[in-house]
């Protein structure tokens, strides 16, 4: 469903359900090294003058709950190979679950023709960033405790204790899952590169409604968690993991049970609260619900495939054209705003150490003191920006899907005065304060936007005094980011993110963080959203 | 990878129910081709091919169920993934909304597989992208396109006696067309199961001439206008309809179907009545399988006739709980329409707005079913029965439940795709009056 940030589980079983003890289980880089070079020497006998191989096994655990019930526990499993090789100057690319010899040649052959067949259609030849080969290398998430590892009686003990708290303070009905994520990757190219890497991602989410049963009205919120690359200590919260307010919120690991006792109470207080008043509010957002706002506003209007046209039938295209950044004086945001791009955070979506083309990955600023001044690019955009190697932004979803340029984590950057939470909404005399994600849309060039969320304060003269319902702001990318004007300090800065970014023909999802401190944005549009039917 | 026939699914399936000893066992088998050619800035980007097969067993023992895979058929192989199903089902816990596999189902034969699309070659890709890039060339606009192709089977098998096979063919095209300055857009999508039914150059040419009309956009006010929808943009808002169907989350009182202090809106009057839409995997223009996953058989059935809510889709555990048929959702939509053209519609239109693709579509409030997203790739406004000029892009805030009760005319009723969910439907294009437009976007 749909092109962007899609956060909503739809429990995509992308791969095979398999038994609990396999997931544990890898595969020997030295058969995987064996697999590549067949496919490397199939498609260099055939006229390739580049290939690359993509060995993927991609595991994934889904526990489902609802209220007292487990509901599906799911090991899946999808192993195979892609191949992507350049000949007469064009693209090819082939994949297949057979990995016998003979099937991984022809698969190469296969990608050979296809990119024979289209080089009659190209406009000028495939150039590449020069990329030497690292050899045999690899990479693994840092994690602390592998998910995979904890028996499944002990997370189905943590959702249905889950469910039993919202449950106990006031929800209707709860939906609670653990989604797990394991991506064994290796990355063979003509180039010389034999790349291994692990990658752990994990998501704690919930659902909670509560009705009103007289008036059939109801109201739902949604777990503060965030998805992050980091193993099943992200469930272990300290109490310096945790941030006092209005709400309890979670910096670097998360408390589940704690947050489904305060989302059943809180459901229940949505009902209660207080229609907004449409108008101009200055806006308080914490980084559990300004992590979208960046990605949808930022992310995906640098990404620089779209700026050049490349997503222009689907995901659409960019008002951040190539004349902005040659004009060095683009004014994207106000002077705080500083957004960097890093596939290297340690705890993120995005972090690996090498990226889907064997590119070694990194960091570099998008966006300094408000000025647009670069873009994201992979192996064959290098040129567009001057640059001389890639920025290591080549993704792909499986081993079945070709890869392209993606997002890398990008991040709003702290204030650099000490300023806290509570010291910018100090300032604030009409305002409103959000935590959490809610609804989201933003147009094909990333101007007009649109957003919800799960937790509206109204905050009068520098205080929070009461809740509110029916809220999304609107505004316009640019104008936004210029209404920005203050930033809490590095004491403040947390992580969001999404597992579920779509982009690409076939569509491809794709996981990223995105971090910042809570921020302020003056005068910004407020509709309010209740409807009769 | 060569499809397997009914009999040799048939067989393989048999072979692997034999080494179960389970309580109940179900097998499902599926095998998929498919290919794709993606091309932008006038020239292709990217171009792939995949074959992928795969074997599924469910095991149950009482209501504890575990599930295993594998992609081999060799005997050893179909055998371990039997005793892996079984040991995992040991291992679950009781789900207490498990419900027993179906006995043996009675299904129509489906029309859903067309060999001339199974056939298709990446030359023949090659040369539909030749024929749009020949329309960009002599239109002086930049085509960005995507054209798709699929085989494949499925077939499933359990214990307790049922078989089902089926085999299908799909292609989805889709065409951007910009004017070199970037300030002109044109979009159109076509789908079949029959790859010669599709003139990729008839599309991109439709395409064309929308980006060139649309190049010289001017602002007007947002607010309340009578909107023409176009089969591609009434799609992506029709469809959040068929996908909230559901009976259970209605009974709980947690959708757009529920109604205050209990009960849904199943057999009340929702929409204008002259709002009907059904679902028939037979439809000769829209075929789909005439099974589901969980092996119900797919029928016609009338989600709403004459503005009333006539079904709801049930799963197999809720139907039991509420003692009814277990309706199984729709694989697509047909909604009737009328007999005037798209034309005839303006024509008969004194002032609004043509609206040809909507985007991003997301729910605001699933009470009312509010969504919000914005026009894309060709807005005009109406004025005296002709379209005036272009107009820029609006985002809009709006209810399908709102709008088909705002229900003006229908169209002549055309087969679409969905640009969210890539499903197909026939649907008319739509004539709708009080349609909210809550600010403007300046995307081309």
């Amino acid at each position: 469903m749909g092109a962007a940030a899609s956060m909503i589980p739809a429990i995509p079983v992308i791969g095979k359900p398999i038994d609990p003890e396999r997931m544990l289980e890898s595969v020997d880089p030295a058969t995987k090294k064996k697999m590549a070079d067949i496919a490397l020497n199939a498609a260099r006998s055939q006229g390739a003058t580049y290939t690359d191989v993509r060995v993927g096994r991609y595991l994934n655990q889904f526990v489902v709950t609802r209220e007292d019930k487990v509901q599906n526990i799911v090991n899946t499993e999808t192993y195979g190979m892609g191949i992507r090789v350049i000949a007469n100057g064009g693209w090819g690319f082939a994949a297949t679950d057979k990995l016998d010899n003979d099937s991984i040649a022809q698969t190469a052959r296969l990608a050979v023709a296809i990119a024979k067949e289209n080089s009659r259609l190209l406009t000028e030849p495939v150039r590449l960033a020069p990329q030497k080969g690292f050899g045999e290398v690899s990479w693994k998430a840092p994690i602390e405790k592998n998910a995979f590892e904890v028996p499944i009686k002990e997370k189905v003990d943590l959702l249905l204790g889950v469910n039993s708290a919202a449950m106990k303070s006031g929800a209707d009905y709860i939906n609670s899952i653990l989604f797990l994520v394991n991506e064994q990757k290796y990355f063979a190219s003509s180039e010389g590169s034999y790349i291994d890497q692990d990658v752990h991602r994990i998501w704690p989410v919930f659902f909670v409604t509560k009705i009103d049963k007289e008036t059939g009205k109801f109201e739902t919120r949604n777990s503060l968690s965030t998805p992050i690359g980091m193993g099943y200590e992200y469930l272990n919260a300290r109490p310096q993991d945790k941030i006092q307010g209005v709400t309890t919120l979670y910096k670097g690991r998360y408390d589940m049970l704690e947050d489904a006792k305060a989302a059943g109470a809180q459901a229940g207080e949505k009902l209660k609260a207080k229609s907004v008043e449409p108008g101009k509010y200055d806006l308080v957002l914490d980084p559990s619900h300004l992590w979208l706002t960046i990605h949808e506003s930022v992310g995906h209007p640098s990404e620089l495939d779209r700026v050049l046209g490349y997503e222009a039938n689907f995901a659409g295209t960019s008002f951040l054209t190539l004349d902005k950044w040659q004009s060095k004086n683009f004014k994207f945001g106000s002077n705080l705003v500083n957004l960097v791009a890093d596939k290297t955070q340690v705890g993120s979506l995005g972090a690996v150490g090498y990226d889907d083309e064997g590119v070694k990955c990194g960091q570099w600023d998008i966006i300094k003191d408000g000025v647009l001044v670069n873009y994201q690019a992979i192996r064959d955009q290098a040129h567009i920006l001057g640059l001389d190697a890639s920025q290591g932004c080549c993704y792909a979803d499986n081993w079945s899907s070709v890869q392209f340029q993606r997002m890398p984590n990008v991040s709003l950057q702290p204030g650099k005065e000490k300023k806290s939470m509570d010291d910018i909404i100090k300032g604030v005399e009409k305002g409103i304060y959000i935590v959490g994600d809610g609804s989201f849309s933003i147009d094909q060039q990333r101007y007009n936007f649109q957003f919800g969320g799960q937790l509206f304060y109204e905050i009068k003269n520098g205080k929070i005094v009461g809740a509110l319902k029916d809220v999304a702001y609107q505004s316009n990318t640019q104008e936004f980011w210029n209404s920005c004007v203050g930033i809490a300090d590095s004491s403040d800065y947390r992580l969001g993110g999404s597992f579920f970014d779509g982009k690409g023909q076939p569509g491809q999802v794709s996981a990223v963080s995105h971090g910042s401190s809570t921020a302020r944005f003056n005068g910004v549009n407020v509709i309010n959203t209740s409807r009769k039917i | 990878m060569t499809l397997l026939t009914k009999d040799e699914a048939y067989a393989i399936l048999k072979k692997v129910l034999s080494y179960s000893k389970a309580d109940e066992c179900e097998v499902n088998l599926a095998g998929t081709n498919s290919s794709n050619i993606r091309y932008a800035r006038n020239a292709v980007s990217t171009s792939g091919s995949i074959s992928q097969f795969q074997l599924v067993v469910s095991s149950a023992y009482g209501k504890k169920s575990g599930i295993a895979t594998i992609n081999e058929l060799d005997d050893t192989s179909l055998e371990k993934v039997v005793r892996r199903s079984e040991e995992l089902a040991q291992l679950a816990p009781e789900n207490p909304e498990y419900v027993s596999f179906l006995g043996p189902q009675t299904y129509a034969e489906p029309i859903t597989y067309v060999p001339a699309t199974a056939a298709i070659t990446p030359k023949m890709r090659a040369d539909a992208v030749a024929q749009s890039l020949q329309v960009a060339k002599g239109t002086k606009t930049v085509a960005a396109g995507f054209l798709e192709d699929n085989n494949g089977f499925t077939a499933m098998m359990n214990s307790k006696g049922l078989f089902a096979y089926n085999t299908s063919t799909n292609t989805n095209f889709s065409i951007t067309m910009r004017t070199e300055d970037g300030k002109g857009s044109g979009y159109a999508t076509r789908g079949y199961n029959d790859i010669t039914k599709l003139n990729v150059k008839e599309a991109t040419e439709i395409a064309a001439q929308k980006a060139v009309k649309s190049a010289t956009a001017k602002g007007i006010e947002p607010g309340k206008y009578t909107v023409i929808l176009e089969p591609a943009a009434a799609a992506v808002l029709l469809e959040r309809i068929f996908f909230g169907l559901d009976a259970r989350q209605a009974d709980e009182g947690r959708s757009f179907l529920s109604k205050p202090g209990g009960g849904t809106k199943l057999g009340e009057k929702l929409v204008d009545e002259r709002v009907n839409i059904y679902s028939n995997p037979l439809h000769p223009d829209l075929p789909t399988s005439t099974w589901n996953g969980d092996g119900r058989p797919q029928e016609k059935v009338s989600w709403i006739e004459k503005g009333v809510i006539k079904n709801l889709t049930y799963s197999r555990y809720w139907a039991q709980n509420k003692n009814v048929k277990a309706v199984p959702g729709p694989d697509a939509a047909i909604m009737e329409g009328g007999t005037k053209s798209l034309e005839e519609l303006i024509a008969g239109t004194k002032k609004g707005v043509l609206v040809t693709r909507l985007w991003y579509i997301r729910d605001v409030d699933p009470q009312t079913l509010l969504l919000t997203g914005l026009t894309r790739d060709g807005t005009f406004y109406i004025e005296n029965g002709k379209i005036q000029y272009p107009i820029k892009n609006f985002r809009f805030n709006e209810s399908p439940i709102i709008m088909l009760n705002n229900l003006e005319e229908l169209g002549k009723v055309e087969r679409t795709v969905s640009v969210e969910s890539n499903v197909n439907y026939l649907l008319p294009p739509l004539k709708i009056r009080d349609f909210t437009f809550s600010s403007l976007s300046d995307a081309v």
